[in-house]
């Protein structure tokens, strides 16, 4: 039979012939299919169901079915089939349920020939058998699938899925009685036609719904499904467990899959929504489409090969009300279209790029500046891959190059360093400050040591500052810093002449703040400068003298204050190295426009509404009225927002811990920090900062899968979470091989023969003997 | 703004860990007996600021309302007792404390019934924990969807995501497009709840002056708000094409999606709020009071919901007045699942049946007005307040039939979702398959009653109110087992919430559980989300192609 039918329909004499075509429908489509003979072709939907015929040139329409005034939902069609053996012979399956055949055959207008309403819901997809005449198989939402005889009134059998909605049913082409049906949760299952009580076998194919499936035509064991999750894959079904042998990752939800005739790896597909062209893949090569077709324009929602064995002429229904005959060779070839190139980071940071030989050789030494100044050694790799001669594909020869990177540079030692030796808790908050500023400091970023020791300032406590600032000895630079920048930026740089301007001994004192500033002019130009060593050494030598200098009325009376400052002498030559360094005007400026204010501008932004020479009003109140520390907040917080977005995501988080409830959690930050040092391994300190995080939902991080499974040393059953001993064999678990007591706490184990015990004994025990201890006479090893 | 500073001090009352959990709470005492202290006895004053919109949590009402909503809804045992003592202690100094206004979260339900968070099964307890452990509060949404802790969990998880987790919009303009969707129905719960997350966030109090003090890109939005809620068939392509395209106010398509599925969930809670009667949370506005407990505020609910001794003897009345209503239920879901071969309707007849379906649900008058007092002027945040639901297909505005078959959640809106906006997509199905999936295969009293049917017809009922139609689906059905008083109350949560009162709620499914009735709801919410979505994703799939 089988043998026969392909004979039948095996391509003649008369080849086919046509043009790439296309003719309007009245309405969406939803489905189409031909007649054997692929001279005619059915479009069926919703508002539509009509047979057109396939012309050299055009589609003919042949024969309008939806008949009546007012047609019914009988017609209202989301599925549509021409029977392969019979070509009177067709099949819908429509929305309200009903499976409907017509025959071509009978001389009224209205050519229904069979209505089945067994269903109770939308039917989605009907299948006739490829070789039996009265078999006819249907798929509905209602998760049943129903078999049909059609010399019957009624249904035959009936298969349930026991797993919601039925999307697609397909009979097998190779195996008389096989089918497959796809499942809206995932499923794809293979039935026996004979057995209606349980499927043969089930695998799950796809995340989310499986919208279609094709059997291969001439691979018995092959089965195509497409999915919701934008995926097709292509299933052996041959073996014990279904096998996935090829997948492609489509744009967007697979709504249908068809394999191509005569071309073993080829298979079309269509999506569901957003994509409205039709790819036409090579298997083998999944992540460009070997062709595609993109003339309609709205999503393509049958598509169907013309000729059971020619492989050129392609089919397809749209939502855009076309009906189109897509001629093989006029497809666009994405291959043709895109650069053959590869990208890729290795383990240590290096980069491989392969591209075509010609765009190589062109570019020549200007592709070798970006990839930096160091150790950038590139040495071409030429290799080719043996030509397989059954691919039909265009050979390419390219050029592979590996840029090494210097790993200097690239270095996240800091990182590592700083997330060491910050200490975040357990200190009052000025010593976390301090020593926090001191290794940022050691570890050469003056800018964010500043960063802590300001934040020192503002937030600790005006009672606790006096002590805080007689213990530490680290710099502190107090606020006025500030001031200063700004007052370069404003009042330009004629040294000598500020200091005439100067009015009153409080600004002699900004001058004498300008070592610390110059520092962080210095910083924030360029942190490599080898120049900032030097007057960060002025600058900590200052400090003890500028905390006396300005935080005096902590315990004096305010009034006299001013006269209390004086103007240190040290601080004078210093000042010409600001002068000294050309760069600092125009970086300040630079600065001054960007949007994105450094931690330190930030300050000076808000606390001088007014320009310049306003120092002395400003800074006043400040001490005065112990500004409370929320007044700095929003200051803070652009300063931590500006350094999580230049990728400093560890300093954020730091001071966020340190400042703990003084300001507002960021929860994505931790999140992004904790990920960060989890890949540099180091588990401690992001333990650390998930307990320390103030957001719960980073709390519970570290509760998440606290359980631990163990199987039973003796039986290897799974243990029950109760107790030491196990339920099934009624020997303690765990024992340690040394003392021959239960392990409760920390297990250390040989992963060569899974014997083992506490760590101090198995320690001890190694110490003598590297045989186990419990006799096996394995040579263990701990690593 | 000082709001964020104050906030930190109480978030280690969400920790698992209960050491956190104590030094947090002795944080928090000790904060609050020393400005307590510092008022001292005299205070008569503070009652006037109750009523500001913006409070600072530094604010010492502001701290004893905290209080006194966590010790009610904290799930955590130790920290309601220490909240109740300091509480007790700010009393003696002197100083007046709040006290709960209506009592449990709500109205409608006695308090009793639904889960206390102290008696909670595991699966509920760990739920809340992680809730308030998340959001720092346990609302009273929250608590009555406990009745459901599958879908409680999946509704949490979406929220969640839909809030806090990566997305093309910004925090605080999530929380004002919440405040948006949520006063386009009056709901000052959702209201009061998201203007402190908003302000919190760290967003413009200016905003909260009303839509014109909002930029201008959200103000584009409103319209689109205005229709989702009421019609939201007359979404258009254009609608879309005006928010995408507006220059420098325009949307991208991943925040507009963003946007569209907020709106959509803060309409459809917005019903699910007032179908359950929830009551405003403890520590907003509206939720406590500062006066002390007089005859004039006495009135009968309290007492009800207090003890439940009134509830209950409605309860019983109830019960013997019409013992037969679920049982004449469940005989017609029978006859329906039997005879459904026997009697085969033609294809007009069906027709016709969803038409009348759908012209009776507009006969099927919205429940009578009564007055429900907002106690934030909520009407600001949108315009347009004349604006409400229409009946789906009146004469002259002929809308076609939106045929589920040709535009499905599953297919079409889920692709487009997790396209612009992934992981979405997968959260709102999960969490439309739950509900719509939900059951306990109980109906009152009687237990293995599959009730799909029934689920069945709720669902397409709400979605034929929006002119939605399965072709598969025989409406006669919903003739039969929705009596009126059930679609009544349906039609009314639906399309005007604001107007549910607790007759209603009372009224329909006498003998049904308080669970089943909150199952109901939750149907009907994410029903009505559903059929907004589809709306609204079809428009921007029709932009798009």
């Amino acid at each position: 039979m089988e043998k026969m039918a392909r004979v039948t329909t095996a391509l003649g004499s008369n080849t086919i012939s046509g043009c790439t075509m296309f003719c309007h429908l009245d309405a969406p489509a939803n489905a189409i299919s031909v007649c054997r003979d692929a001279a005619q072709v059915v479009v069926a939907g919703r508002n539509i169901f009509k047979i057109y015929a396939l012309e050299e040139e055009q589609f003919v329409e042949k024969l309008n079915l939806r008949v009546g005034r007012k047609p019914s939902l009988n017609f209202s069609c989301a599925d549509v089939m021409w029977h392969q053996m019979d070509e009177n012979l067709l099949a819908t399956a429509a929305t309200n349920g009903a499976v409907v055949t017509w025959n071509l055959g009978k001389p009224s207008r209205n050519k229904q020939d069979q209505l089945f309403t067994e269903h109770k819901r939308t039917v989605n997809k009907v299948c006739f058998h490829p070789t039996e005449v009265h078999m006819l198989l249907s798929g509905s939402q209602d998760g049943y699938m129903k078999c049909f005889d059609l010399r019957k009134k009624e249904s035959v059998s009936t298969f349930s899925g026991q797993s919601e909605s039925v999307r697609d049913v397909q009979f097998s082409i190779r195996d008389y009685f096989t089918f497959a049906a796809s499942f809206e949760n995932g499923n794809v299952q293979l039935w026996d036609i004979r057995r209606p009580d349980r499927y043969e076998r089930m695998f799950t194919a796809h995340n989310g719904p499986v919208f279609c499936c094709d059997w291969h035509p001439e691979d018995r064991g092959w089965l195509a499904t497409g999915g919701r999750d934008k995926m097709v894959k292509v299933w052996d079904i041959t073996t014990n467990r279904a096998k996935e042998i090829h997948c492609v990752q489509t744009i967007a939800s697979v709504a249908r899959v068809k394999w191509r005739p005569e071309r073993k790896y080829h298979l079309a597909t269509c999506s569901m929504m957003v994509d409205h062209n039709i790819y036409v893949w090579d298997v083998r090569r999944p992540f460009i489409p070997f062709a595609t077709f993109e003339e309609h324009k709205d999503v393509t929602t049958g598509i169907v090969w013309r000729h059971l064995h020619d492989p050129g002429f392609l089919l397809s229904g749209s939502k855009d009300s076309t009906l189109y005959q897509h001629k093989f060779k006029d497809a666009s070839r994405p291959v043709d279209k895109a650069n053959p190139e590869g990208l890729c980071f290795g383990l240590f940071g290096d980069l491989a790029f392969a591209a075509k030989e010609s765009l190589i050789s062109g570019g020549g030494d200007s592709n070798r500046k970006p990839y930096g100044s160091g150790g950038d050694r590139r040495y071409p790799i030429f290799f080719f891959k043996k030509p397989d001669l059954t691919e039909q594909f265009a050979h390419e020869s390219s050029a592979l190059s590996v840029f090494e990177t210097d790993l200097e540079s690239s270095r996240m030692d800091w990182f590592v360093k700083t997330a060491r030796r910050y200490l975040l808790s357990g200190k009052p908050f000025g010593e976390l400050c301090d020593h926090n500023a001191k290794v940022a400091k050691e570890l050469n970023r003056p800018q964010v040591s500043t960063t802590w020791t300001m934040l020192r300032v503002m937030y600790s406590d005006p009672g606790n500052l006096a002590t805080a600032t007689s213990i530490s000895k680290g710099g502190s630079i107090p606020l006025m810093n500030s001031f200063n920048m700004k007052e370069i930026a404003a009042g330009g740089l004629g040294s000598e002449s500020r200091l005439d301007r100067g009015k009153g001994e409080i600004w002699q004192d900004t001058i004498h703040l300008d070592p610390g500033n110059s520092l962080i002019n210095n910083n924030d130009e360029n942190e490599e400068t080898e120049g900032s060593e030097g007057p960060a050494d002025y600058l900590f030598g200052d400090a003890e003298l500028e905390d006396d200098n300005l935080y005096p009325m902590e315990h004096e009376n305010p009034t006299a204050e001013e006269a209390e400052y004086s103007l240190p002498q040290e601080a004078f030559p210093l000042r010409h190295e600001i002068v000294d360094n050309p760069s600092v005007p125009e970086h300040l400026q630079d600065k001054v426009d960007s949007p994105h204010v450094s931690g330190n501008e930030a300050e000076a932004v808000c606390l001088t509404p007014i320009k310049s020479f306003s120092l002395i009003s400003i800074s006043q109140p400040l001490y005065e009225s112990h500004l409370p520390a929320s007044f700095f907040s929003p200051v803070v917080r652009e300063m931590l927002q500006h350094y999580a977005e230049a990728g400093d995501v560890q300093m954020a988080v730091s001071v966020l811990i340190v400042l703990g409830d003084r300001i507002r959690k960021e929860e994505h930050w931790y999140t992004s920090y904790i990920d960060l040092l989890q890949r540099f391994e180091l588990w401690n300190v992001s333990n650390e900062v998930i307990k320390l995080s103030t957001s719960s939902a980073i709390n519970c991080l570290n509760q998440t899968s606290t359980t631990l499974h163990i199987n039973c040393s003796n039986c290897k059953r799974p243990m029950s979470n109760k107790g030491w001993i196990c339920d099934r064999c009624h020997q303690c678990a765990s024992i340690c091989a040394v003392c021959h007591h239960v392990v409760k706490g920390l297990f250390v184990w040989c992963q060569g023969c899974s014997h083992g015990g506490h760590l101090e004994h198995i320690m001890n025990w190694l110490k003598s003997s590297s045989h186990c201890p419990a006799g096996c006479g394995h040579l263990c090893e701990y690593t | 703004m000082d709001i964020s500073d104050g906030t930190g001090r109480w978030d280690g009352l969400g920790s698992r860990d209960i050491s956190t959990r104590e030094i947090a709470m002795e944080n928090v005492s000790q904060e609050v007996l020393s400005r307590a202290e510092k008022i001292g006895p005299i205070c008569e004053e503070v009652i006037q600021p109750l009523r500001s919109p913006v409070r600072s949590p530094d604010d010492l009402n502001w701290m004893l309302a905290r209080l006194l909503m966590l010790s009610r809804r904290c799930p955590y045992a130790d920290v309601r007792e220490k909240c109740l003592s300091v509480l007790q202690n700010v009393q003696d100094i002197g100083v007046r404390i709040p006290r709960p206004l209506g009592q449990g979260p709500s109205r409608f339900i006695p308090e009793k019934e639904i889960l206390q968070v102290s008696k909670v099964n595991a699966k509920t307890q760990v739920i809340f924990e992680d809730a308030f452990a998340a959001l720092g509060r346990l609302d009273n949404i929250s608590l009555v969807m406990g009745f459901h802790p599958q879908y409680l969990e999946s509704f949490l998880r979406t929220q969640h995501y839909l809030l806090q987790m990566d997305g093309p919009l910004s925090l605080h303009c999530r929380h004002y497009i919440g405040i948006m969707a949520a006063a386009r129905h009056q709901c000052s719960n959702l209201v009061n709840l998201h203007v402190n997350d908003f302000l919190q966030v760290g967003g413009d109090p200016k905003w909260l002056n009303g839509l014109k003090d909002a930029p201008q890109k959200l103000q584009h939005l409103g319209e689109l708000n205005k229709i989702l809620a009421h019609r939201p068939w007359l979404v258009t392509k254009a609608h879309i094409e005006q928010l995408l395209k507006a220059e420098e106010h325009s949307w991208s398509l991943a925040e507009l999606i963003h946007a569209v599925v907020l709106l959509t969930h803060y309409h459809s809670l917005a019903s699910f709020t007032f179908s359950c009667g929830i009551s405003p949370e403890i520590h907003c506005d509206g939720g406590h009071t500062f006066r002390p407990p007089s005859i004039s505020n006495y009135c009968a609910c309290d007492i009800a919901n207090g003890n439940g001794t009134l509830d209950e003897i409605q309860g019983n009345h109830a019960l013997t007045d019409t013992p037969c209503e679920v049982e004449a239920l469940m005989e017609k879901m029978k006859q329906l699942q039997e005879c459904r071969d026997e009697e085969e309707a033609s294809q007009e007849e069906m027709a016709t049946r969803f038409e009348r379906e759908k012209t009776e649900s507009m006969l099927v008058a919205a429940a009578e007005d009564e007055d429900s007092v907002p106690t934030r002027d909520v009407s600001r945040h949108f315009e347009d307040p004349s604006y409400g639901y229409k009946d789906f297909s009146r004469r002259g505005e002929h809308v076609p039939t939106f045929r589920a078959q040709d535009y499905s959640w599953e297919d079409h809106g889920y692709s487009l979702v997790n396209r612009l906006y992934p992981d979405v997509g997968q959260l709102l199905d999960e969490k439309f398959q739950i509900a719509y999936n939900l059951t306990y295969n109980t109906m009152a009293m009687h237990q293995d009653v599959d009730t799909s049917m029934l689920r069945r017809a709720i669902w397409n009922y709400i979605h034929c109110m929006f002119g939605i139609r399965y072709d598969d689906y025989d409406y006669g059905e919903i003739n039969q087992l929705l009596d009126r008083s059930f679609k009544v109350y349906i039609k009314t949560m639906v399309c005007s919430p604001e107007k549910t009162t607790k007759r209603m709620y009372d009224s329909f499914w006498r003998q049904f559980k308080h669970s089943e009735k909150v199952h109901v709801n939750l149907l009907l919410m994410e029903a009505r989300m559903q059929a907004e979505l589809l709306y609204a994703l079809r428009a921007i799939t029709h932009y798009m192609t």
